[in-house]
């Protein structure tokens, strides 16, 4: 029996309410009350002093690009990626080459997945092949073991298709996360439509288009009773209307991603494509509300949206380079300076956001450090200062806004079921 | 004050004083042209090699002239015969000519920023001669200087840009250097085509085309391109011209000795109508031949050469 004896470190588990310095003990992978005598003689020890100890963090929002795109990503390097990051718990996207919108796909990228550094969960596609025509198989992709449907990176289009789409996966209790653009007003779009947009002479991707398929989507769930989650809200007017419907009891839910609340398009000023996503960094106004959507928990969670590209891939006219950013390497620090740091949130409500609310969203197993739990862990010193460098990361693409950065806040340790699986800058 | 400068990417980060600089050149090579011998020896024994990723009749040849009157060698690229069609990257295709010896690039692309994208990948000047609806600077540069010509100083002088403003380049250069240099500007068009959003470029925003005409100074038209973007933000060449058209009622509006200019190419008898086009108030063929001199001046600079030695007549 593997045990592991975690000691005086700053404990804070939101779902047990949990916030003091002390230790934690594993036994066989999964969290114990405490170890025997014998027991602590034995266990393997981990001095936690100046650290926090908290879940391991859960991001439901990645992309590991397996199958067909593995030079951008692999399973293997997003999840060393993600265990460098903090994250033992990610959920990954369907718009792989080819898409997860069948049960065969889906085994290959389990089959990935057990071989992962951290708990990998595939989701699978809401219609085939992505192309918002007809619907996925649900209840085949469910037996696979997805654990939400999506055609994330594509909007559903057609209200028509969307409705039944929630209809027939609430079947299978399957919450189905839409990314929210409405496609006929973003055209060609590469950036927020707005003052920026104007200035540099780059086509407008304008607010009301997420905001349309929001409130589509609150409509809709409100009608039909099932639950639709959005993928990264960007603008101000959606936190707007998630907030109401839920006041209204809708059962909607909302993620924020770290660069929509870090960053806006003033970034964009010299056309660098590490900065350009979809959907778009927008407002000042679009990114405090962002933050407040989070603080009244309007906005559910943190979900990175990890999107590598390679180089190669993001090296070319702004206009041609492929939308996404790498998050998962940089997403706590991000998140503890501008919520912790900058706009005073509670640490242990901020470790709320990226652990225990993002499981239960999905329902997945995770995001605490109660007894009987599965034992994953981060460990994190939340004062240390450190130079970001992707190409010292563990993703295979370089992608990020923040590299040659410097960041407050540091993992150093990673622990999935028991094991440790990063430390110290250094995968095990 | 030296010229430092190798680059020419942008209006909106050149200074007044700069702007300035650019004109008096151009001013001296503008003379030149008038001259029965035009050529000077400036760029003898220097490579520019226009890359031109789009469609360019007049800009192209007039870099070409530029050059050539600075004794440049002059190559220029053909997009469609390139190996930008096998896929080559920008990057790449640059990388090339530069290592086939080339001086200067001067960039024609449809794509925003690539100008400044490639001054960061090559070690020898860029000028950008227009990137997508972004800038265009010597565009700019030839109306500010035919501007000047005909009005002298342009602090306070009222400027109306009329037209297709949103997918302009020509307009958001103007823009920058007529605000720099003191002019009061308005943009007005249809509202789908002059979003508001211009505002914070420092100029009035209009879509009575009445008012915003009254007391003009200059009225600078731009060509309306139903055919491309432009396509789904107004109904129709005919509702274009009924409403913003410039005609001769409209022209009573402006003071008496105000211009007209376009950048070209026309549309006749939708932006403008013939008869205004060919009046003796149109300056568009001004415009043209100042483009020369223009782009001298900034092929000049750009390639090292300072003003103070062509202020001086170079004999």
């Amino acid at each position: 029996m593997s045990l592991l004896w975690i000691k005086n470190g700053r404990v804070i588990d939101p779902a047990t309410k949990r916030d003091k310095t002390g230790d934690i003990f594993i036994a066989s992978g999964k969290f114990v009350k405490s170890l025997t005598a014998a027991q602590k003689k034995q266990a393997a020890k981990l001095d936690a002093r100046g650290l926090v100890v908290c879940p391991g963090l859960v991001d439901i929002h990645v992309h590991f690009r397996e199958p067909g795109q593995t030079h951008k990503e692999t399973i293997l390097t997003g999840s060393q990626a993600a265990a460098a990051g903090g994250f033992t718990t990610v959920v990954c996207m369907p718009n792989t080459s080819p898409p997860a919108d069948n049960a065969g796909t889906v085994e290959l990228i389990n089959n990935a997945a057990r071989h992962a550094a951290v708990h990998v969960y595939p989701t699978g596609c809401i219609t085939t092949g992505m192309k918002g025509e007809q619907l996925a198989p649900h209840g085949s992709l469910k037996k696979a073991g997805v654990v939400a449907i999506t055609d994330d990176g594509l909007c559903v289009e057609s209200n028509e298709l969307m409705r039944r789409a929630v209809e027939y996966a609430k079947m299978f209790d399957l919450t189905v996360l839409d990314h929210c653009q409405d496609e006929s007003l973003t055209k060609k779009a590469v950036m927020n439509e707005g003052t920026v947009s104007t200035r540099l002479g780059l086509q407008g991707w304008p607010h009301a288009a997420e905001d349309i398929i929001v409130a589509r989507n609150i409509i809709l769930s409100a009608y039909s009773g099932a639950h639709i989650h959005m993928q990264h809200i960007s603008s101000a007017m959606s936190v707007e209307l998630v907030r109401r419907a839920k006041k209204d009891g809708i059962n909607v839910t909302a993620e924020a991603t770290p660069h929509h609340i870090a960053l806006t398009e003033e970034a964009l000023g010299t056309y660098d494509t590490n900065f350009k996503m979809n959907p778009p960094l927008r407002t000042e106004k679009d990114r405090n509300a962002i933050v407040a959507g989070l603080r009244d928990g309007t906005l559910d969670c943190i979900g990175t949206d990890h999107a590598p590209h390679t180089p190669d891939e993001k090296d070319r006219e702004f206009d041609y380079a492929p939308n996404g950013i790498t998050g998962l390497e940089t997403a706590l620090p991000v998140c503890l300076d501008v919520l912790v740091r900058k706009n005073k949130f509670k640490l242990p409500y901020v470790i709320d956001l990226m652990t225990r609310r993002a499981a239960n969203l999905l329902k997945l197993p995770a995001g605490t450090l109660a007894p009987g739990a599965v034992a994953d862990v981060c460990l994190f010193d939340p004062d240390e200062i450190w130079l970001y460098d992707a190409r010292k990361g563990f993703s295979k693409s370089l992608n990020s806004p923040w590299t040659g950065q410097k960041l407050t806040g540091r993992v150093k340790t990673t622990i999935v079921s028991g094991k440790v699986v990063y430390a110290n800058g250094r995968l095990i | 004050m030296p010229w430092h400068r190798k680059h020419l990417l942008t209006i909106e980060e050149l200074s007044r004083a700069e702007i300035e600089q650019l004109l008096a050149t151009a001013g001296a090579f503008r003379r030149i042209l008038d001259r029965k011998v035009k050529k000077v020896p400036a760029l003898r024994g220097k490579t520019v090699v226009n890359l031109f990723l789009e469609p360019s009749t007049r800009t192209r040849i007039s870099f070409e002239m530029a050059a050539k009157l600075l004794s440049a060698d002059f190559i220029s690229f053909d997009a469609a015969a390139s190996s930008t069609t096998k896929g080559e990257t920008l990057r790449d295709t640059a990388q090339n000519i530069q290592a086939l010896n080339a001086d200067m690039i001067v960039l024609r692309h449809s794509a925003s920023g690539s100008p400044l994208y490639l001054s960061r990948v090559l070690g020898i000047p860029v000028i950008n001669a227009g990137d997508g609806a972004h800038e265009h600077p010597t565009q700019a540069l030839l109306d500010v200087f035919t501007m000047r010509e005909k009005l002298g100083n342009l602090t306070d002088r009222k400027i109306v840009i009329l037209g297709d403003i949103l997918f302009s380049r020509v307009a958001r250069s103007n823009i920058h250097a007529l605000t720099k240099l003191g002019a009061d500007v308005t943009i007005v068009g249809p509202s789908t085509l002059v979003p508001h959003w211009f505002e914070s470029l420092g100029v009035k925003v209009s879509h009575h085309l009445r008012s915003a005409l009254a007391d003009a100074d200059v009225v600078m038209l731009l060509r309306i391109q139903h055919e491309r973007q432009a396509a789904g933000h107004f109904p129709s060449l005919n509702e274009y011209t009924s409403m913003f058209g410039l005609n001769k009622t409209r022209a009573e509006w402006i003071k008496p000795d105000a211009i007209i200019m376009h950048p070209g190419p026309i549309n006749r008898g939708v932006e403008i109508d013939s008869d205004l086009a060919d009046s003796p108030r149109s300056v568009i063929l001004q415009q043209v031949t100042n483009g020369i001199a223009v782009r001298m001046a900034v092929l000049y600079l750009c390639a090292g050469g300072q003003p103070e030695h062509v202020l001086t007549p170079v004999e």
